[in-house]
């Protein structure tokens, strides 16, 4: 039951783009095709998943016991690193096209809040591995969610007649109040 | 300008780096360890004098598991001069915050009765949640405060599940969480035998009598 | 002269976030308050001025391969003792500012100076660039912090404008943050083309 709500709470009560605000920086890169979005959002579930298991092993078997917890953000930033050239390396050969395709984003994982933000969030609300990882997925999958749908209505601007002043980061921005308005809809629901 | 990529050259480059980090790190933290714990003990303790009545001094403070919870409540007596407990200052929280876990400090005096409270750490949304802070000690709307409440007669849960307490306006979570960690306190409190302080609730009847 | 161009490049010109859009977000999540607009704002301040200055001094000794792990490890040293100085000093901005302080490190402004400016620059010109970029970014900071707090609550520093009831509760949240900074980004975009 206790994994329902985690579940429920990552995906849509706070989801991580539209309620905590992070990962913005892709989020308004690479949302502007729906397949790159596809591809982004599972790149970013795979690091993010693997992330967590390992941050969660370092914080309570390493910087815990030997009270090194002011290590926390250097030791998560270099895992997440090191994770990201991973997969960087698995997907040149396992996925070529879509290498090409996420193009620069791919490094830029590293910077992007949402790991190390999740990262911190598993510790702080102190889930213990099953928990945070079941965290990790749920909020991968609210971040692929909400990327998927902002592409698909970025796709429409194209189409739209858009004021000139308006055009391009403004309206993207704009879009994506409305869509977190629609989101804070499911506030209730835990 | 930079040295050639060579596995020797980049191992050592970056072992020498996350070494001096981690030793500078490792000054700093001495430095700014006694600072933070102050800094800790010192919010601790105007919560606490935010809550309590007029006091003589803090007895010894305890720890205390009441039944059927999981985490323990720590509380801190406030005694008058002949050391006889007057009110207790209860850290509690919930976990059933919209934002997760938030922790309050409630003081709740040796007859029972809400002395004040004193949000210490919290999540909940700006302007709706986050309005627990004074909502619930707002003198002027008795409908909504729970000072000079009794926990054990009084019904402390929102008018939504039949109770007496008027919830924050569009945050019925927020202000049903907050109730419950009073609750706790006062649950928390109920349940521990101190002998040393006399005058806990458990000994001294309540003028309604049969609700310890 | 070269050196106050560069101080001003950050505010104006190539302000991180309404013209570079780097460091979004810090800017939407930490910007609900004026005051918590300049506290982070100053934090990530201090965190470039210092990074950059190390990352120019030690660019000549790091191999071209691990250059961005090495310079990620800088900022997060610094990043560290901003967290540890904060909890001591001002435990309650730290409070208040939260999960963002660690997140400073992954501030792509703070590892996007380092690598574009700081390693190919002296250490001075590094430190006025982290200056003027840090600056800058505060600026955008207060300026939406503010406008989101007065829309949003009537109140501003602590100042009361007009009563809260009349304030529109959106702007303080999450759709506030994005629509306001949109409508910023627009309107400076207006500005700089006239």
């Amino acid at each position: 039951m206790e994994y329902i709500i985690i579940i429920i709470s990552a995906v849509l009560v706070n989801n991580i783009v539209l309620v905590q605000f992070l990962g913005i920086c892709p989020f308004l890169g690479v949302s502007k095709s729906t397949s790159t979005a596809i591809g982004m959002a599972g790149a970013v579930a795979f690091v993010m998943t693997l992330a967590t298991i390992v941050t969660y092993i370092i914080q309570y078997y390493l910087l815990n016991p030997l009270h090194l917890g002011y290590l926390q953000t250097i030791a998560f930033i270099l895992v997440i690193a090191a994770l990201v050239q991973l997969v960087e390396i698995i997907l040149k050969k396992v996925s070529p096209a879509l290498y090409q395709a996420l193009g620069v984003f791919l490094p830029l994982i590293t910077t992007n809040c949402t790991i190390l933000g999740v990262a911190i969030l598993t510790i702080t609300k102190e889930f213990n591995l099953l928990e945070g990882v079941v965290f990790a997925i749920s909020t991968a999958a609210g971040y692929g969610l909400a990327l998927i749908i902002f592409a698909g209505i970025r796709e429409q601007f194209e189409l739209s007649n858009i004021p000139e002043g308006l055009k391009g980061t403004p309206i993207a921005l704009i879009t994506a109040g409305i869509l977190a308005m629609a989101f804070m809809g499911f506030s209730g629901m835990v | 300008m930079a040295k050639e990529s060579n596995f020797k050259n980049m191992v050592v480059a970056l072992f020498a780096i996350t070494f001096v980090a981690s030793a500078s790190l490792g000054v700093v933290n001495e430095f700014t360890k006694g600072p933070i714990e102050k800094a800790n003990i010192d919010a601790q303790n105007k919560a606490i004098a935010d809550v309590l009545p007029a006091f003589e001094k803090l007895g010894k403070s305890y720890k205390v598991l009441p039944e059927g919870e999981t985490d323990t409540l720590e509380l801190f007596p406030a005694l008058d001069k002949d050391s006889v407990t007057i009110a207790t200052a209860v850290k509690s929280y919930s976990k059933k915050g919209f934002a997760g876990l938030f922790t309050v400090m409630v003081g709740i005096s040796a007859d029972g009765t809400i002395t004040g409270y004193h949000i210490l750490e919290h999540h909940e949304t700006p302007g709706l949640g986050s309005k627990m802070a004074l909502w619930f000690s707002n003198k002027d709307k008795p409908g909504q405060s729970i000072i000079g409440k009794k926990p054990g007669s009084d019904n402390l849960t929102v008018t939504k599940d039949g109770g007496s307490v008027d919830a924050i306006t569009a945050a019925t979570i927020s202000s049903r969480a907050f109730l419950e960690s009073v609750q706790r306190a006062y649950k928390a409190l109920k349940s521990h035998s101190n002998p040393k302080n006399s005058g806990a609730i458990q000994n001294g009847a309540t003028k309604e009598g049969a609700n310890s | 002269m070269k050196q106050l161009r560069i101080l001003l490049n950050g505010l104006m010109k190539e302000n991180p976030v309404f013209v570079l859009l780097l460091g979004m977000c810090p800017t939407l999540g930490v910007s609900s308050s004026a005051i918590n607009g300049i506290g982070m704002g100053l934090a990530t301040t201090f965190v470039l001025v210092m990074s950059n200055i190390l990352v120019s001094m030690v660019a000549g000794f790091i191999p071209d391969k691990v250059r961005i792990p090495s310079y990620v490890v800088i900022i997060a040293t610094f990043v560290t003792i901003v967290q540890l100085v904060m909890q001591a000093y001002v435990p309650a901005l730290y409070a208040s500012l939260g999960l963002f302080i660690p997140l400073i490190v992954v501030n792509c402004i703070v590892l996007g100076r380092a690598e574009a400016f700081a390693s190919k620059n002296s250490v001075f010109d590094s430190m006025l660039d982290g200056l003027g970029m840090g600056i800058g970014f505060t600026l955008a900071l207060t300026l939406l912090g503010s406008i989101r707090e007065i829309l949003g609550t009537g109140k501003v520093f602590s100042l009361t404008i007009f009563p809260e009831n009349y304030g529109s509760l959106i702007f303080v949240l999450a759709p506030g943050a994005f629509i306001v900074l949109g409508y910023l980004i627009a309107i400076i975009n207006k500005i700089k083309k006239a």
